[in-house]
């Protein structure tokens, strides 16, 4: 229970931040916090306040894992690389062959969603391939 | 005659009866349900409620019972309403979880990743301003920890 109370001001932050599916375990040492953000700036906001809790995130006692919800009817996603290209890939992972790239800040098109990390995408140059889905942010 | 009309009134007495109850538990029922949270189910005889179906927690449990007193014409509430077990913390398997791992470290040439028992060992260097990405990239992989030895510069 320490942990749960180490950590108040981040699931409070996380509820009052209306998160979704918010689940918060602790399982050998660990808390465990899960859950559904509306969008981007929410995750980040609460990312902060972890970093506030426990600075440069070196406790090891947390996994804080809140995604940002996509609604299925999205088509379009925005490249959000700090500043270098994208590798469209042949296949889901850094070991397939790069067989395209993605602009920063370039709108592609979303083809499938299904696997939580890798989306394949196309380019508007017809380009098809997965990008690591870490990189896209869909755009409503 | 006198007996006609006792019996007349009888009837109209055990009608009222009936009338007067059987729709009141229904609408009790319908009335006490529409305040409950979902995955409550109200059922209610002669005033009597029962609660049944899964909260989250205790004080759940607790207001959906305060809810049910509250409804004026309730005689008494059963509680049985349960508590929902949590699900247990699901961890990677040490494969998939290196070689997503790999994949979210790829963009940090500095960090040095390492996985054993689904803890994520970090070692090397990073910029403060990527540090917060690396994170949310590994902790969306299930990991059972990230132990961050990593030297912020």
């Amino acid at each position: 229970m320490a942990l749960e109370d180490k950590y108040k001001a981040l699931t409070d932050a996380a509820t009052a931040a209306g998160i979704t599916d918010l689940a918060v375990r602790e399982q050998d040492g660990i808390l465990y916090i899960d859950g559904t953000a509306a969008d981007g700036a929410t995750k980040d906001h609460l990312w902060e306040v972890y970093n506030e809790i426990d600075p440069n995130f070196t406790s090891g006692d947390l996994v804080l894992n809140v995604n940002v919800s996509i609604d299925a009817a999205v088509t379009h996603a925005k490249v959000i690389t700090q500043s270098s290209n994208l590798n469209i890939r042949k296949g889901p992972g850094t070991d397939q062959p790069i067989v395209g790239k993605a602009a920063h800040d370039e709108i592609i098109t979303l083809v499938n969603r299904s696997n939580d990390l890798w989306w394949l995408v196309r380019t508007k140059d017809g380009e098809e391939g997965y990008c690591y889905a870490q990189y896209l942010e869909a755009q409503a | 005659m006198k007996t006609t009309k006792f019996l007349m009134s009888m009837v109209i007495a055990t009608t009222l009866f009936f009338v007067g109850c059987k729709p009141k538990d229904a609408d009790l029922q319908a009335a006490i349900q529409a305040k409950e949270a979902a995955g409550i189910t109200v059922a209610v005889a002669k005033g009597d409620v029962t609660l049944t179906g899964e909260v989250a927690d205790d004080a759940a449990k607790v207001k959906a019972e305060e809810i049910a007193k509250a409804e004026k014409g309730v005689k008494s509430v059963i509680n049985s309403l349960t508590i929902e077990q949590e699900k247990p913390v699901v961890i990677a398997e040490d494969p998939i979880l290196t070689k997503n791992v790999a994949d979210a470290t790829k963009d940090f040439p500095t960090v040095k990743a390492e996985v054993k028992d689904g803890v994520v060992l970090l070692t090397g260097e990073i910029k403060k301003a990527s540090l917060i990405t690396l994170m949310q990239h590994l902790s969306a992989l299930k990991p059972k920890k990230i132990d961050n030895k990593l030297t912020v510069k």
